[in-house]
């Protein structure tokens, strides 16, 4: 595999069409997701096939689409606040927070299916999300800790405040319009591929129309500059860690609604190292400073492809944290300008800069 | 519980013992409370208890203890201590003797820390995402090699873990406390007495100045990430010893105790800072409190996890307030 070309911002007109695709940041992570797509019809007959069945969209991709949902969700938030330059690691917190109280909220309705009482269990499901959300940035905006840090403690603690709500149970609803969320249809597309796009774009206009996108890459860039340049940097920090809760707890929402029941312990288990990886493979660096919405949706797609495609050739699914950490890994590696400046680039460098570089590979499986 | 307080101006307290001071306050403060409250509390064996139950977390918060003093993170070790685990479960299993097995373990843990700790420095990526790949691989590791869980019953290992040493006074300890202590001994001579703990120390201070100083960063970085796999290998030997068994799914989450344990312990994250005694009161106010909701009994497990959040909030405070004074 050549390595991408630095992913440049603009590239100039005069570039053939060919150059300037290669050149494209979200190039080589959509090859990465056809290849993997390209995999799968060899073990599934009919892979590609979507049809329609009694007004419902049915085939693998739309359920790639579909349970892929609350990773994209997640990761869309992760993608603002790894823009600032900061992490955070309590999503998987906050998506068991929020689906126990919803659930809890259900369990205690007269009806159960009554829409008011769902809409409004929900609603104080997202608040406390939100609520959480703004605790991290007030953490990290306000009294300046690490974002590591800052979000490690509710990581922590989210976990048992979760089981607290559930009373270390396993609640389970019956109640249809919760089912919605997670399982149902809305205009023949699964209502949670809905949800996704209306974020989606909703994140999109807001980052990409208004300024508040560049004022997150400045922050990002240089939170000191920017607060001089008359950004209010804490104002946006404390926006993009609560956003990031709220996308969370939504998706915590459609995870407990996909299975009716909410787990403490279980719910949201790793993603927030999923979304932190789904985010780097879209081409968004860790360092902050620059972000794409694009990268993190085919970033996350890529992850539940992986998912799905090591299932259907009938790897077994333990071995899926391996494959996670040897993507990681190369894509790291690829981003990092000073692994591509000595392996690729080694000719310019004056000798005996660093000679040792290339024994030190990574004994990896 | 304590208020995260600073000393007044006029006091002789050197600022830098302040943490450990508070820790060690609040872990006597909570050991007398429990003492009050509970009968059969304020006995010598609880704290020996703490220990033994906790003696793997030691030896593997030791270990994170060095990373995080040179101004890292390695999120990797709860992976590693179960991949220890489960190499050693499956050796033995295929009848190997024990002792080849406890090196080839120990050796992978270095090896892995080494990759590791060598793609951090030479390739310039932040710890943070190396070790959660490191951590990736060691769990899928696990996975592959078996999902179930594997006992042990080699005859050196369950002499490991049944032999009590008689202290006197009906007290006990386990050769997995032995192994902890001997293993914080060393590394409390090697922080604090040796070449290689000054060059941590400074490297976690501030790595540019270490550089222009002439100092080994390179190698000390390398090197702090050895220890903490190798460590974290020893953990999951210990902790083989007090199970007497190996699963993919021991050790979930103990990363984040074993840095809670080092931020409590009052060494600053961003490095630099802190002493290893400091890490050892700290995995010991992590026992207590586990000691304390058991005996209280009507408290449920998750308060462990609450507890310790708002400790290591409190904890962060604090650091926060001491390193803006300092400026």
């Amino acid at each position: 595999m050549t390595a991408p070309a630095p992913a440049p911002a603009s590239v100039p007109a005069s570039v053939s069409p060919g150059r300037r695709l290669l050149g494209h940041r979200l190039f080589w992570p959509a090859v990465i997701l056809v290849a993997l797509l390209m995999i799968n019809p060899v073990f599934t007959d009919g892979f590609f096939k979507v049809e329609l069945k009694d007004g419902h969209l049915y085939g693998s991709l739309i359920d790639i689409v579909r349970f892929g949902a609350p990773l994209i969700l997640v990761a869309l938030g992760m993608t603002l606040v790894i823009a600032t330059r900061g992490i955070d690691l309590s999503v998987g917190s906050v998506v068991a927070i929020s689906g126990a109280l919803a659930c809890l909220r259900i369990s205690d309705l007269g009806d159960q299916n009554s829409a008011g009482g769902v809409l409004a269990a929900a609603g104080v499901a997202l608040a406390l999300s939100v609520a959480l959300g703004a605790w991290n940035g007030l953490l990290v905006a306000g009294v300046g800790v690490q974002p590591i840090i800052a979000t490690l403690i509710l990581m922590v603690a989210g976990r048992g405040l979760a089981q607290l709500i559930t009373d270390g149970q396993i609640i389970t609803v019956n109640s249809a319009p919760y089912k919605l969320i997670g399982g149902g249809y809305w205009l023949t597309l699964p209502f949670g591929i809905v949800i996704v796009l209306a974020v989606l774009a909703l994140t999109a206009f807001l980052t990409r129309r208004l300024a508040l996108g560049l004022l997150i890459e400045s922050v990002g860039g240089n939170a000191e500059a920017s607060r001089l340049a008359g950004i209010g940097a804490r104002g946006v920090i404390l926006t993009v860690y609560t956003f990031c809760a709220l996308c969370a707890g939504i998706a915590g929402l459609m995870i407990s609604s996909n299975v009716s029941s909410a787990d403490g312990n279980n719910a949201g288990l790793w993603i927030e190292l999923d979304a932190i990886l789904a985010v780097v493979i879209g081409g968004t660096p860790l360092s902050g400073g620059r972000f794409s919405l694009g990268g993190t949706v085919l970033g996350a797609l890529i992850i539940q492809t992986l998912t799905t495609t090591i299932y259907s050739i009938g790897v077994p699914p333990e071995t899926t944290l391996l494959f996670k950490a040897l993507v990681v890994t190369v894509v790291c590696l690829v981003q990092s300008p000073a692994f591509r400046a000595k392996v690729f680039h080694r000719r310019r460098r004056p000798a005996g800069a660093s000679p040792v570089a290339e024994e030190k590979v990574r004994v990896s499986a | 519980m304590t208020v995260a307080t600073v000393p007044g101006r006029r006091v002789r307290v050197p600022r830098r013992y302040v943490p450990v001071l508070v820790t060690a306050a609040l872990f006597l403060a909570m050991f007398a409370a429990g003492g009050i409250r509970y009968e059969g509390f304020a006995t010598g064996q609880i704290i020996l208890n703490v220990f033994i139950d906790n003696a793997f977390l030691l030896v593997v918060a030791v270990g994170m203890t060095f990373v995080i003093l040179a101004g890292g993170i390695d999120l990797s070790v709860g992976s590693v201590v179960a991949l220890s685990t489960m190499v050693a479960a499956t050796l033995l299993k295929q009848g190997w003797s024990p002792w080849p097995v406890m090196v080839l373990v120990l050796l992978i843990g270095a090896v892995l820390g080494l990759g590791m700790g060598a793609i951090i420095h030479y390739f310039e990526i932040q710890p943070f995402i190396v070790t959660l790949a490191g951590m990736f691989l060691a769990r899928g590791l696990c996975y592959t090699i078996g999902t179930r869980s594997i006992p042990i019953d080699d005859p050196v290992f369950t002499a490991f873990a049944q032999t009590r040493i008689d202290l006197g006074a009906d007290m006990w300890i386990s050769p997995g406390v032995v192994v902890a202590a001997a293993v914080v001994v060393v590394a409390a001579y090697t922080l604090h007495y040796t070449r290689l703990g000054r060059n941590v120390y400074a490297t976690g201070g501030n790595e540019q100045s270490a550089l222009l100083m002439g100092l080994p960063v390179a190698r000390t970085k390398i090197a702090v990430y050895t220890i903490s796999g190798f460590c974290s290998a020893l953990g999951g030997l210990v902790l083989s010893f007090y199970m007497l068994s190996g699963y993919g799914l021991h050790a979930v989450g103990m990363e984040l105790d074993a840095i809670g344990a080092v931020v409590i312990g009052g060494t600053l994250l961003t490095g630099g800072s802190g002493y290893l005694f400091g890490t050892v009161l700290g995995v010991l106010v992590l026992g207590l409190i586990q000691t304390i909701i058991s005996f209280e009994g009507t408290l449920n497990s998750w308060w462990t996890r609450i507890l310790i959040g708002l400790l290591l909030f409190v904890f962060i405070l604090m650091q926060r307030l001491i390193t803006a004074r300092r400026r």
